[in-house]
Parts: structure tokens; sequence; C-alpha cells
């Protein structure tokens, strides 16, 4: 674990990402700039869906993003209850907002490509009703993380419940083989290779690897403003304590 | 109970209708009863500072955590479990479903207890902890309504009732191995 002691160091993550940012911010731009050009031009139109095929490039990947940043919050939870890194607890408190984010999206590019393509805004398969779920769960996450005055204790209550919640994860992933859904099964990440053409997985797994660098800058952003503001709140407390009168001592009575 | 009764007035007595919807409303009443009793759990032991002397005790706090399930599920779950015939009836649910109905709900109701104590442990020490339980502790019942409901559906329509039954089983097996531990876990973070 010495190179979790290593990066342990808030100041040294500040410098690091304060490098690191820029980079990731650019990669970001560039790779979701060439993946909407490929997913809206350059990539065919399906058979059977025409061209509402392409809220796909933007429903998969977000809902991808959806588990795997609940799964970063759910080892960042872990290994802050267990080794008590600094930095894990303010990483999975803030991966919470975005994690939310896209679980959001994820439902709503899903609802909307739903009316065209099977008539209906929502249905209670099992694929979407353990997604709503995952979004409760962030919800709950966030609500409870932000509800203690205490960060550090805030942080460390959200961790129990995000590891609790994590079995959802592994449901939403199989829930399409496991029962029988309208949502479609898996195409992509399944035993035997994808089954999609490469057309279109290529700027499906442009998107994808787009909108993980998307996370990364935020994440790196919101860690940097979060360790600001403890420092803020550090100096705060230290100018109330300089600033109260200290008591004169009394005379001791023999 | 009470829910249960007002069912009828709000989608009407149409018989067929109740019995569409009586395993899903006599299942959400459960719910509804383990969640409203769940911050009563540990908070009066937090506020009056027993909660800090059971912590300090040579009693592990999983046991403590366990002790405190039981009582929930027996003022909560077990009266429900009794009352269930009565409520079916008022549902016109068929006959076939009571058995199973009350099998699923004997499973069931400790399954909620034990879960909904994860909630309670978390807020414990939150002044307004009670609306934040109901928030945290859905999304983790949503498992237990849809296999209970589904095992008295399937009963009730002639199917086998058996594969929703093994999961309530494994569901409960499961909770009651983890959830004193997560919740142990989290009265002692409320203790430090």
């Amino acid at each position: 674990m010495a190179i979790l002691n290593r990066f342990a160091n808030p100041a040294r993550f500040m410098r690091l990402s304060a490098k690191l940012v820029p980079w990731v911010g650019w990669l970001t731009a560039a790779l979701i700039a060439v993946g909407l050009y490929l997913s809206l031009f350059v990539a065919p139109p399906d058979y059977q869906q025409g061209e509402s095929v392409r809220l796909m490039f933007i429903h998969v990947p977000a809902a991808w993003m959806a588990l795997f940043i609940y799964t970063n919050m759910a080892v960042a939870s872990a290994v802050g209850l267990i080794w008590k890194h600094p930095l894990a607890d303010i990483a999975a408190r803030n991966c919470a907002p975005i994690g939310a984010a896209f679980t959001f999206i994820a439902l709503l590019t899903g609802s909307l490509w739903g009316k065209p393509m099977w008539g209906t805004w929502w249905v209670w398969d099992a694929r979407l009703t353990s997604v709503l779920v995952l979004f409760f769960l962030y919800l709950g996450y966030i609500a409870l993380a932000n509800a203690f005055d205490d960060p550090a204790r805030g942080s460390r209550a959200s961790a129990i419940l995000a590891l609790v919640g994590f079995i959802n994860v592994p449901i939403i992933k199989f829930s399409v083989d496991w029962w029988n859904t309208l949502h479609q099964p898996a195409s992509v990440m399944r035993a035997g290779g994808p089954s999609i053409d490469a057309s279109m997985l290529v700027p499906l797994l442009i998107m994808a690897v787009g909108f993980t660098t998307y996370f990364f800058t935020i994440l790196l952003l919101r860690m940097r403003a979060d360790i600001t503001a403890r420092k803020i709140r550090a100096l705060h407390i230290a100018q109330v304590e300089r600033a109260r009168p200290t008591p004169t001592p009394t005379p001791a009575r023999a | 109970m009470l829910t249960i009764t007002l069912f009828p007035f709000g989608v009407g007595p149409d018989p067929n209708t109740l019995a569409r919807i009586a395993a899903g409303t006599i299942w959400v009443s459960a719910l509804l009863a383990s969640m409203l009793a769940l911050d009563r759990l540990f908070r009066a032991d937090h506020d009056d500072g027993s909660l800090d002397l059971l912590g300090l005790s040579p009693l592990p706090l999983e046991l403590v955590v366990l002790a405190k399930c039981l009582a929930h599920w027996l003022t909560t779950g077990l009266p429900l479990v009794v009352a269930a015939p009565v409520l079916a009836v008022l549902m016109n649910m068929n006959a076939e479903g009571f058995a199973t109905l009350i099998g699923a709900m004997l499973i069931g109701t400790p399954v909620l207890s034990l879960i909904g104590a994860i909630g309670a442990a978390l807020t414990v020490s939150l002044r307004r902890g009670g609306v934040l339980i109901s928030l945290l502790v859905l999304p983790l019942y949503i498992p237990v309504l849809i296999f209970g409901v589904g095992a008295v559906d399937a009963a009730v329509y002639g199917l086998d009732a058996q594969p929703h039954l093994m999961v309530l089983g494994a569901l409960l097996s499961a909770a009651i191995a983890l959830c004193p531990w997560a919740s142990a876990a989290a009265l002692r973070l409320s203790l430090e």
C-alpha cells in the first residue's frame, strides 16, 4: 500500500491535479468532439430503428458511467473506511453528484429512446427499475453525506451506505439475463464478444472513453475545490479561535 | 391496516380491481409499517445515553442490533403477518394466495426490519434523521417487495411460488448475516 501512502498527501494531490486537469480536460473535449461527429454523421442509421438509434451513443456510455462511478465510489468508500486514507473520503463524496447526473441522463435518454422504439416512456422491467434504484441510492448518499455537520463523519456514514448499496450494481448488469425484460440484452460486454458492427462500435467506445475522461476531469476539479473549501473552513476556525478573548486567570485562594 | 382499508375507498369497490392490487397493497403497507417504526429503533437509546453503554458492554454490538431487530419485527412485522389473512379478505384476494401470503410475509418482514436497522443506525445521531431514513432504506426494500409480491401473485394465478420464496429466503439469510454487521459499524460511527 506504499503507493496509496505516497498519494495521501493533499498538497501533493493539489500539485499533481493542477498539472493533470488541463490535459484530461482537452482530451475530453477532443474525444467527445470526435465521438459526436462519428455518432451523428458517420455511423449508419439502423435498418430497423432509423436515425433514432443515435440516442444509443449517449444513452449507453452514460449508463456505463453510472455503474462505473458507483463502483469507484464503493471502492473509495471501502479504502476510506479500512485504511482511513484522507483523500478516499473526499473522492467518494465528490463522485456521487457526477454519478447521479449520469444516471439521470441515462434514464432520460433511455426514456426518449423508448417512446419511438417501444411505444412507452417508461416500463417497470428489471433493468429500468434497478437503474432507478441506483439513482435513489446516489441521492440518498448525497443527502446522508451532507446531513452531518462534520464532513468527515458524513463521509464515513455514506461510505457504509455506498458499500451496502453496491449489491445493486451486479443486479443491474445481469438484470437483462436473469429476468425477461423489455430492455435488450447485452450487446457489447458479453461472453462471445461484442455483437454490434464496428461502424457503430467505434463511435460508441470513443464516446465511452470521452465520458470517462470527462468524469475524471470533473472529479479532479471537484476534489480540488473540496480540499480548498476545507482549508478555508480550517482557516475560519483558526481565525475565530485567535479572536476569542482569553479568560483572565483567577488568583488562587489560600 | 388502516391504509389497506383506505384503498377500496380510493380505487372503488370493484372486486376485480381490488384482487389485482391486493398483494401489492398489503406488501406496501408492510413496508410502510416497518419504515415508520425505524426511527424509534435506536434514537431513544442514543438520546438518553444507553447506546454508549451498549457500545461499551462486552456483548458484541452486532448481537445488540439483532436483538433490536427482533423486537422491531415482533412489534411491526408479526402483527401484520397475523392480520394478513384479514387484510387479504378485505382486498378480495383469491383463497389460493393466503398461505403463500403468510409464508412470504413471515420470511420477508424480518428482512425489512434488518435492512431498516442499517438506515436507522446511519441516521441515529442526526436531528432530522427520521425523514432521511425513508430515502436511504426504500431503495434497499424494493427487492423484498418485488419478490414478496411475485410470490403471492404466482400463487394466486396458479403458478409455482417456490422460486420467489427461495429468493426471499436467500435475502433473509444474507440479511441476518450482513445487516447486523453494517448496522453495528454505523452505530460505532455515531458513538465516536
